[in-house]
């Protein structure tokens, strides 16, 4: 088999999602957001919703995920996505509603607006990506920032006696009513992509189908902010990140 | 025609409602009208007032320094607005509870005893519509008739089976001004 | 039963205009003096008969979240609040502006600064007609002085909104809110399908069909240039707001050597002191901004030029003076009275201002 032979379309065992766009990603090499945007686009076009996505962007590294993923976007204000997807699926409830927000946007400035759209069981699905950091502004402490972990903002680690604990999302909106389906995943091998892929998927499924608030969490490596190498910063995740943020199913009432 | 009215007492006298129910008689005679209410906690046991104004021509200010006629039922607004009470103007005001009667004496004064009255048809919330029979009989502004059907309009259905009572209450208002 | 004459409050009058104008959406918090707007709505049930949304969220700041969300749907949604919580709102504002999307926000102003009072004042008027929020941006500004235009307001706060593609808010106060007056509602009609939608909103958020490109709203550029363009649109389109949408109402200014300027409730007062003392033979007139931003420049500076002063009476410490004196070029003098923190000054208060600034006007 020559090359001529690989390449003809029927060869071919694997091709990029055709809603992910051709813009050069801004991600640093190693970062869990191409990954997660690349299940996005792949899940929505199985699904057959390119004409019913409608993505919030947040705040945050993903600011500009609307140049990745070829569906109509929103740019929220920075924590303020769940507040806009709460508007967007009720005036327009047979669309698929869905926002990808960081740890800073999520847990911190947009704590409000993600536990009340969740209480009040808004149909939409949150991605949400914790990698204990603030990438985008240059490696701040986070809310979910470890205990003892540094950052420009906690260059001696974080003391809990003066920057508090990790908050843990996942756990918080699991005991709302209004969510269906609470999750944390993470994409560091290609067995937790798949499982992460599957995530996403019913999140999606519960938006289209009323069935109440989604999330999935995906704790996430930011080697650039962790000042490691992506292979490191995986090993540290592991090590260090899953004993805060364990993975798995926290709350599925849609078996 | 043109009046200018001030309605005056504690919250829950019924006061903001009882100013209501003479616009909405307003509305029904074809009247120009603005209800402007002192609004916010203060409705909660404070005093509360409300201006009314009736005319057959367009309204500029709704909100006033003096008036043709002063509805006053405790002893606060008395102290208030006994002094803007237009010259000829007319005080209306409920004895019960004031200690200090009003003293002008170029205006027109009555004093009628609507809480006795209300004592007498046992029914508390009959207050206001007492002393909304005593306004109209004093002053006419609006036919009976027309408060009437203005209390038809905004009562829901479930409530119109208290019309009579009101009906009743008003008539009591009435003969209490001698 | 259209052109049937109601008596109700200012505020509920918009809640009614709203659902007859077809509004898509409505998302606020409760705050006094403006709650019956949301109370009104709720009790509609305007979900039930239109389609409406209707929702309470948790604070002024995600209410004004969702109007962007909404308005980037190219719906017809919009928001109320009072003086504390539109300052709450300032930010998302400043992104619907940028975004260059249609809203109307609805603030009945009550006595600040800070948490203030619950009684009406107009100290909102720079917040509201310099911008408020970051940036250089406008809103149209509406200033009813009545329920019937709470009511008309609405439809024309929404037409022009969407004619700009620029947000627009209700400027009222404590005294409009909440007063009752007779009100005749615009015509009911039903809201915009689908179709009519995105006809007339080509750009907003609707799902992306395979035949056209993805639309993306948001105010985020970083190429400078790209966003200093942005900026010369968004000013291209406040001159031509400026050329043609100034609105204004003169009252007794034909022959008028004095000149009052108020706006809103305000200038009803003003109206009534201009009665009483035309019947003592000093001729004075008045005129009300209705847009007051855009400003009514042209009628300021014409009338100004006939009279001999002007007396601006404001509920705050002296705002749209400053845009008066702009407009006449200070040529004559120009004097400010104001009463603040929620207390609303009586005709004759009015009066004796007026008479103290212009003491020759009584020959």
């Amino acid at each position: 088999m020559n090359i001529n032979d690989i390449i003809k379309p029927e060869n071919r065992v694997y091709t990029k999602p055709k809603l992910l766009l051709d813009n050069h990603m801004h991600y640093c090499p190693g970062c869990s957001h191409g990954v997660v945007h690349k299940l996005i686009a792949e899940i929505i076009e199985e699904m057959g919703l390119e004409d019913k996505a409608i993505g919030i962007a947040p705040v945050g590294c993903a600011v500009f995920a609307y140049n990745y993923v070829d569906i109509d976007w929103i740019e929220a204000a920075h924590g303020r996505a769940p507040a806009v997807a709460t508007a967007v699926k009720r005036l327009n409830p047979e669309n698929l509603v869905f926002t990808y927000q960081g740890d800073g946007d999520l847990a911190a400035i947009g704590t409000c607006e993600t536990i009340h759209a969740a209480n009040r069981g808004e149909n939409i699905a949150i991605i949400f990506i914790n990698n204990g950091i603030y990438g985008m502004t240059g490696g701040q402490m986070a809310p979910t920032t470890l205990e003892g972990m540094k950052t420009s903002t906690t260059p001696y680690g974080r003391r809990i006696d003066l920057n508090g604990y990790p908050l843990a999302m996942a756990p918080l909106l699991a005991q709302l009513d209004g969510t269906c389906y609470v999750t944390r995943q993470a994409v560091h091998t290609p067995a937790a992509v798949r499982k992460t892929k599957a995530a996403i998927r019913q999140a999606f499924a519960n938006s289209m189908n009323g069935l109440g608030t989604s999330m999935v969490e995906v704790v996430s490596t930011c080697n650039s902010g962790w000042k490691m190498t992506p292979v490191q910063a995986n090993n540290w995740m592991e090590e260090n990140m899953f004993k805060k943020y364990p993975l798995g199913d926290i709350k599925n009432t849609v078996k | 025609m043109k009046e200018e009215i001030i309605i005056a007492g504690f919250g829950g006298q019924g006061v903001l409602s009882m100013g209501k129910i003479l616009a909405y008689a307003a509305l029904m005679d074809n009247l120009e009208v603005t209800w402007m209410p002192s609004y916010g906690p203060e409705q909660r046991g404070g005093t509360a007032n409300v201006t009314v104004i009736l005319s057959d021509q367009p309204i500029s200010s709704p909100v006033l320094d003096t008036y043709d006629t002063a509805v006053i039922l405790n002893q606060q607004s008395l102290d208030k607005f006994e002094s803007k009470v237009k010259p000829g103007g007319t005080l209306i005001y409920d004895s019960y509870g004031i200690h200090k009667a009003p003293s002008r004496t170029d205006i027109n004064i009555y004093r009628i005893d609507a809480m006795e009255a209300t004592f007498e048809m046992n029914n508390a919330k009959t207050y206001n519509m007492i002393v909304l029979g005593s306004l109209l009989k004093i002053k006419g502004l609006v036919p009976v008739e027309s408060v009437i059907k203005g209390l038809k309009k905004t009562l829901p259905e479930r409530h119109h089976h208290l019309i009579p009572i009101n009906e009743d209450a008003i008539t009591r208002g009435m003969n209490l001004v001698k | 039963m259209n052109e049937e004459v109601k008596l109700m409050k200012g505020n509920e009058a918009i809640a009614h205009a709203a659902i007859r104008y077809g509004a898509d959406g409505y998302f606020g918090y409760p705050i006094t003096p403006q709650s019956e707007i949301l109370e009104t709505l709720e009790a509609e049930m305007p979900w039930e008969t239109t389609g409406m949304v209707v929702l309470q969220a948790e604070s002024e700041v995600a209410a004004i979240n969702m109007v962007y969300a909404g308005a980037a749907c190219g719906k017809a949604v919009m928001t109320s609040s009072s003086s504390p919580g539109v300052s709450l709102k300032q930010e998302g504002i400043s992104f619907i502006a940028a975004s260059e999307l249609p809203a109307l926000i609805v603030n009945v102003m009550r006595g600040g600064p800070g948490l203030g009072t619950i009684h009406p004042s107009q100290a909102d008027y720079f917040q509201a007609t310099k911008g408020g929020g970051h940036g250089d941006y406008h809103l149209i500004v509406l200033a009813p002085s009545s329920v019937q235009e709470m009511a008309d307001f609405v439809t024309l706060g929404f037409d022009l909104a969407f004619k700009y593609r620029t947000p627009a808010m209700i400027l009222a106060d404590g005294i409009v809110g909440q007063m009752m007056e007779k009100v005749v509602l615009p015509p009911a009609r039903p809201r915009r399908t689908a179709e009519q939608l995105a006809k007339q909103c080509p750009w907003a958020i609707t799902g992306k069909p395979a035949s056209r490109k993805q639309n993306i709203i948001t105010s985020l550029e970083l190429d400078t240039s790209v966003m200093e363009e942005n900026n010369n649109r968004f000013q291209r389109t406040y001159r031509l707001i400026e050329q043609n949408e100034a609105r204004c109402e003169e009252y007794m200014t034909e022959d008028a050597e004095y000149l009052f300027v108020a706006f809103g409730s305000i200038a009803r007062i003003c109206k009534k002191v201009i009665e009483e003392m035309r019947q003592q033979g000093i001729k004075v007139g008045l005129l009300r901004p209705i847009t007051l931003w855009p400003f009514p420049v042209e009628a300021v500076e014409r009338v100004s030029q006939q009279v001999k002063g002007m007396l601006v009476v404001e509920l705050n410490a002296g705002q749209m003076i400053e845009d008066v004196k702009l407009a006449s070029q200070c040529r004559i003098p120009t004097y400010h009275f104001g009463r603040l923190g929620g207390i609303v000054p009586n005709p004759q208060e009015v009066a004796d201002a007026f008479i103290k600034f212009f003491p020759d006007s009584k020959q």
